[in-house]
């Protein structure tokens, strides 16, 4: 306990420091022993299978399959490297997908920045988008890509950007129904919200991908990425919905009754005054649906589309030399998924901060 | 008559009403049209014929003879098994994280926010697909089995081990655990009355254990206390006997409950933060033990800012479980795609899962918000 004398000088250096931070007490002093022991007993081999005698760079098979058990096998991911980013596109035309997810890791960069925040974005998303259909799919000049052909990691990227993009306004309107006094509207919203949140994303998937063609007159095919598609919108936006109602909610009330007051009528009010302020209280929330949602278009896999998870999966799957280093072509995929995510993750909590101190100010 | 806000309302209204009834008899009138061209029978006759599939794990009795709807019903077992094996794995797992990320302890801090970092970051699915792997690849076979002792063998084929001799007595301890849990709460709650009552303390902790673990043990004693275990034999090509955790359900549940378990190392961290320190400071003034400090003072106040995050954790895990699908374990999902790929009954098939799934969230929801509204700040 501290008694009233005057505060002691903190003793500065790496020794005090280690004494503070791992060998205060007995018990600490216990626990970072125990935990120096695993780490020097665990890492060593772990460092040596990952990285010091792993197989790095463009090897042949019979190089991975000498050190076989003792250390990774990096080389599968230079020897599947194009068909784990880009799946079955025809391989000549490859630059064009590769140039779809450098265009659209640019444009989440570019919106990630608070000075692009101006009407001016939206257009260049439109182009954007534009361009990266172009060059996925062709024409004008490229060769012609059925959807079907399209695959790897501008699949996951289409398939998360458009699922939070599209699902936004249909989250919007859910969370106004939610929230409006006219009944119908709102136990229709209440119930859409409350079952898609409730059954797992792969049933939703399943839906898509089995009872689509049922539901569709019968001459019209719908591409399955398109269905998959259509599925996580609607699966998205029960989910924007809940996340914009917290924004909502924090608006104060005077601000409801002050719009009433002026005579405003219920979509001025909710749009020039209640959502701009709701909206920007929700967007940590909708950042942290699109990290979920950038994971969760994995499961896309179930019905056979080729996302990056699977074209990661398949990319061993397929080929009998290089099959039993399907791990290391996880271990891949793994990475590559995390530094998106836990870009976005650090990213949300900085804006997070940031949005709460300028609202203080 | 679009200035009166009234009609306007009722027009809105009557607007929605249209709008779905008309997509939906769109899709409905479709749906018609083409199951008739496809000869397809609408209904759920096809649950009473003979599924004709055997599924592996099954907690309860089936045979490929059973009908489709037992079939069902083992899937769901198998579902609720690894979901509540799950939620209690990750409570724990979750909460030792949480409290390890505020530890004064720098290198144990690092080390659980290292892992929330690494395992929410990452698609539940890969680290499914990673886990079977390591079971199925790199686990030696059976013939090669490691062997603890004659009590563990650990192979491809899952982990065996061995498992008592069936014996009245081990089914009667099994029963009275139950049974004595009930009573542990209804003794908890007589000593809570007494306190309230008279301030006498009664040994609340140690009763409940003394119910909890002793009327179990009493009941295999007084039954003849059996000791025999029944040991995995290797006959063949697979050992026989104890019992068996395949590679799919431990992959499942090892998956579920350390990628759920990262979550809720955040929840509770956020919980044991909200609390203000103020409180725990008055409660040393008062001179009350950590201990007590602890479990009278922090984790009350951290509860209520716990339990609604982790009622959805809970929501999700069930939920996720359904990624068994994936990696081939027989969860609900898996039996009812199998079904649907048979019977070509698709919307019957969807329609069970989704009412499935939804009663179970509802299920975990009720049982959050009455444990939630019994935790809830009184305010008078």
């Amino acid at each position: 306990m501290r008694t009233s004398s005057p505060p002691a000088l903190e003793p500065a250096g790496p020794l005090a420091w280690l004494r503070d931070k791992l060998f205060s007490t007995r018990l600490n002093t216990a626990l970072s022993l125990l935990i120096l022991g695993l780490l020097a007993w665990l890492l060593p081999p772990i460092l040596d299978w990952l990285i010091f005698k792993a197989v790095w760079g463009p090897q042949p098979v019979a190089a991975c399959d000498a050190v076989r058990g003792q250390g990774a096998c990096w080389a599968v991911v230079w020897e599947k490297f194009r068909f784990m980013m880009f799946g079955v596109y025809p391989f000549e035309q490859q630059w064009r997908p590769a140039l779809v997810v450098v265009l659209l890791t640019a444009l989440l960069v570019i919106s990630a920045i608070k000075a692009f925040w101006r009407p001016m974005l939206a257009a260049i998303w439109a182009i954007g988008i534009a361009l990266a259909f172009w060059l996925m799919g062709g024409g004008l000049g490229l060769s012609p890509v059925r959807t079907e052909l399209w695959g790897g990691l501008p699949v996951t990227l289409i398939l998360s950007i458009f699922g939070i993009g599209l699902a936004f306004p249909l989250g919007i309107l859910l969370a106004l129904g939610r929230r409006s006094e006219l009944p119908i509207i709102r136990s229709f919203s209440v119930t859409y919200i409350e079952v898609v949140r409730g059954v797992p994303l792969i049933t939703v998937l399943f839906m898509a991908s089995v009872m689509f063609a049922l539901f569709m007159p019968e001459n019209l095919r719908i591409d399955q990425l398109l269905r998959a598609q259509v599925a996580i919108i609607l699966f998205v936006a029960a989910y924007l919905a809940e996340a914009v109602r917290g924004g909502l909610q924090a608006v104060p009330k005077g601000q409801y009754e002050a719009a009433q007051a002026l005579g405003l009528p219920y979509w001025r009010t909710m749009g020039f005054i209640v959502l701009p302020q709701a909206l920007k209280i929700s967007i940590p929330p909708i950042v942290n649906s699109f990290i979920s949602l950038f994971k969760d278009t994995s499961l896309v896999v179930v019905i056979a589309i080729y996302d990056f998870a699977y074209a990661v999966k398949k990319s061993t799957e397929t080929d009998y030399a290089w099959k039993k280093y399907f791990i290391e072509a996880f271990l891949f995929s793994i990475l590559v998924y995390w530094i998106f995510c836990y870009a976005m993750s650090k990213y949300s909590q900085w804006l997070e901060r940031d949005l709460s101190r300028s609202a203080q100010r | 008559m679009f200035r009166s806000e009234r009609a306007r309302n009722l027009l809105y209204q009557v607007l929605l009403i249209a709008a779905v009834v008309g997509i939906g008899w769109y899709l409905i009138s479709n749906t018609l049209h083409n199951l008739e061209t496809r000869q397809i029978k609408v209904g759920f006759d096809f649950l009473s014929r003979e599924a004709g599939f055997e599924i592996a794990e099954k907690p309860i009795e089936y045979g490929p003879a059973d009908s489709y709807a037992r079939a069902l019903m083992v899937g769901l077992s198998n579902t609720l098994v690894v979901a509540a094996l799950g939620i209690v794995l990750a409570t724990l797992l979750g909460t030792l994280i949480g409290v390890a990320r505020l530890s004064s302890n720098w290198l144990l801090a690092r080390l659980a926010s290292i892992y929330v970092e690494v395992m929410r970051n990452v698609p539940l699915l890969l680290q499914l697909f990673v886990w079977y792997g390591l079971f199925t690849e790199l686990l030696p076979s059976v013939q090669e089995a490691i062997k603890l002792g004659d009590w563990l063998f650990i192979s491809q084929r899952g982990f065996r081990f061995a498992w008592p001799a069936e014996h009245v007595a081990w089914t009667a301890a099994a029963w009275a655990l139950p049974v004595g849990i009930a009573l542990a709460l209804l003794w908890r709650a007589w000593c809570k009355r007494t306190q309230a009552a008279t301030g006498r303390q009664l040994p609340t902790g140690f009763g409940m254990v003394a119910l909890i673990a002793g009327l179990p043990l009493l009941a295999w004693a007084l039954l003849g206390a059996p000791t025999k275990m029944e040991i995995p034999e290797l006959t063949g090509f697979d050992y026989q006997g104890g019992k068996v955790l395949s590679p799919e359900f431990s992959a499942l549940l090892i998956g579920l409950t350390t990628y759920t378990a990262a979550f809720i190392a955040e929840v509770v961290r956020a919980g044991i933060n909200s609390v203000d320190r103020g409180q725990g400071e008055a409660a040393m003034a008062l001179g009350l033990s950590p201990g007590q400090r602890l479990r009278l003072i922090t984790l009350p106040q951290a509860l209520r800012v716990i339990i609604p995050p982790m009622t959805s954790q809970y929501l999700n895990l069930t939920k996720n479980s359904s990624l068994a699908v994936a990696i081939g374990y027989p969860d609900l999902v898996a039996v009812a795609n199998t079904t649907m790929n048979q019977t070509g009954q698709a919307i019957e098939a969807i329609a069970i899962l989704m009412a499935v799934y939804l009663s179970i969230s509802l299920a975990i929801s009720l049982f959050m918000n009455w444990y939630n509204s019994r935790m809830r700040l009184a305010q008078r």
